[in-house]
């Protein structure tokens, strides 16, 4: 038997179908999950920091808790969420990849929603005052804000991709591993190990690792650039 | 198209003289300014002087609008709570982390200026402050008296009657604070009400025609700066220009 690393290069080389269609997968679900969790999370974390309303201590908290959430728990919450029982069953999205997106935005959220908070508030605490002098409403200072946040966010939305194409608890849970459907890296490699077909799950683990290290990279140097270029 | 801004600021409201009757300003209970009284007066340089603590910086601010009297009323002429037509220029200016043209327009697009006429106003801007070969600048990567120059450029740009500084010059070189200081010079030539603190003499005596000066958050003495400098009536005020230090 040839060694699972040998198997895994030949896979990667050849440009293996079932290969592409899973990385494919996995990118299309995590990339759809970070976006829904920014436009939603971006513009709801820079309101808990400009607000002020009762329970806002609460929010803050919770928010961060949920920060912490197993993505079993989160994948739990979908599952009742949208089986054939559940409140959203007629909309038979379970097993489907847009479930797996939802598990995966659930999960991204709390961080967008946490990071943006405390990067909008301290930006708030300096610009303040300055802002009010040139006439902004706290309404119109929040885009400003998160603009002028824009290089310390990518590291919240980066770690909220890193937290989703890692986790293999939800979308195992809402997807159901089926192949060709809902298969990603990480359930791939959870089945394919068990099943003792090292191959694939090598060369999934490191397509894995490789796109993690490319994103932090690509992420760092966009921060170091922007540190030079702005300021 | 300059007649028509002259027009535009012509037909304005006249927001100043500001007056405080009795203006008092506490934080949980306990008194920063009491019992502030007097009129700024149109087309003025007023320099607002006092030691470390004696509440300039938040006399500037409650002018300003950024907080508002615990006591006593401050009554712009035009009626507005807060004034429209005034700007502020602090120690350290918040610049936003965009480029120096970006920073111009950015207050004009608030008050709601046109696309075409903020273009046009930040272009005069950059030229009138020999700010156009730094236009595409990252605002935060000039140096200090660059930064400081954009401050009062910005707000110059936004064509306020009164202007309010808080120790502008405090951060910067000798030669930064002379440009700072022919700017605002500039500024009161073209009509602008100018009201700063300063801790420095030799610039309160070059910039002022009005003295306010503060002691322990009371307004102590007010009035034209040629006799303040010749004669203050007070001990605190004779200490403070002679340089002891008071309490």
């Amino acid at each position: 038997m040839d060694s699972p690393f040998a198997t895994a290069f030949s896979l990667i080389a050849s440009g293996d179908a079932a290969l592409m269609q899973i990385i494919g997968l996995s990118l299309r679900v995590t990339l759809t999950a970070v976006l829904v969790a920014c436009a939603v999370g971006l513009p709801l974390g820079a309101a808990l920091a400009l607000a002020a309303f009762p329970g806002r201590g609460a929010v803050i908290v919770a928010f961060n808790a949920l920060m912490g959430l197993p993505p079993v728990v989160a994948g739990l919450v979908v599952y009742l969420l949208l089986s054939r029982s559940g409140p959203f069953g007629s909309l038979a999205l379970l097993f489907t990849p847009t479930a797996m997106i939802l598990a995966q935005t659930l999960l991204i959220l709390p961080i967008v929603v946490s990071l943006t908070r405390s990067v909008v508030e301290d930006l708030w605490a300096e610009y303040r005052e300055q802002l009010r002098s040139l006439g902004a409403s706290r309404l119109r200072a929040a885009p400003t804000l998160l603009w002028d946040g824009r290089v310390s966010l990518l590291t919240g939305v980066l770690a909220g991709f890193g937290r989703a194409s890692a986790e293999v608890g939800a979308v195992l849970i809402v997807g159901g591993n089926i192949a060709g459907h809902t298969r990603t890296m990480t359930t791939a490699i959870t089945l394919e190990t068990s099943r003792g077909e090292l191959g694939l799950a090598v060369a999934l683990g490191i397509i894995l690792m490789a796109l993690t290290l490319a994103l932090n990279a690509a992420a760092w140097g966009a921060g170091q650039w922007a540190r030079e270029r702005l300021g | 198209m300059m007649a028509a801004r002259d027009l535009a600021r012509d037909a304005a409201p006249q927001i100043l003289p500001l007056r405080l009757e009795g203006v008092g300003y506490a934080v949980r209970g306990q008194p920063l300014l009491h019992g502030l009284s007097l009129t700024i007066r149109s087309g003025r340089r007023l320099m607002v002087m006092g030691a470390n603590g004696a509440g300039k910086s938040l006399f500037l601010r409650l002018c300003h609008g950024l907080i508002e009297p615990t006591a006593g009323r401050r009554l712009w002429a035009s009626g507005e709570a807060r004034a429209e037509a005034q700007a502020m220029v602090f120690q350290r200016p918040v610049l936003l982390r965009r480029s120096v043209a970006a920073n111009l327009a950015y207050p004009l697009a608030l008050k709601g200026m046109a696309g075409p006429e903020r273009r046009d106003t930040v272009a005069r801007t950059l030229d009138r402050f020999g700010l156009a070969p730094l236009a595409d600048r990252p605002a935060r990567l000039l140096s200090g008296g660059e930064q400081q120059r954009l401050a009062l450029a910005r707000a110059w740009a936004m064509r306020p009657q009164a202007l309010f500084l808080d120790e502008p010059c405090s951060a910067l070189d000798p030669s930064a604070t002379l440009t700072i200081e022919a700017m605002i010079e500039g500024f009161a030539t073209e009509g602008m009400t100018i009201v700063m603190t300063t801790h420095d003499l030799g610039q309160a005596r070059r910039l002022a025609e009005d003295v306010a000066f503060l002691h322990r958050g009371r307004l102590i003495e007010h009035g034209p700066a040629d006799a303040f400098f010749a004669g203050p009536e007070t001990p605190e005020a004779r200490a403070f220009l002679a340089g002891d230090l008071i309490w």
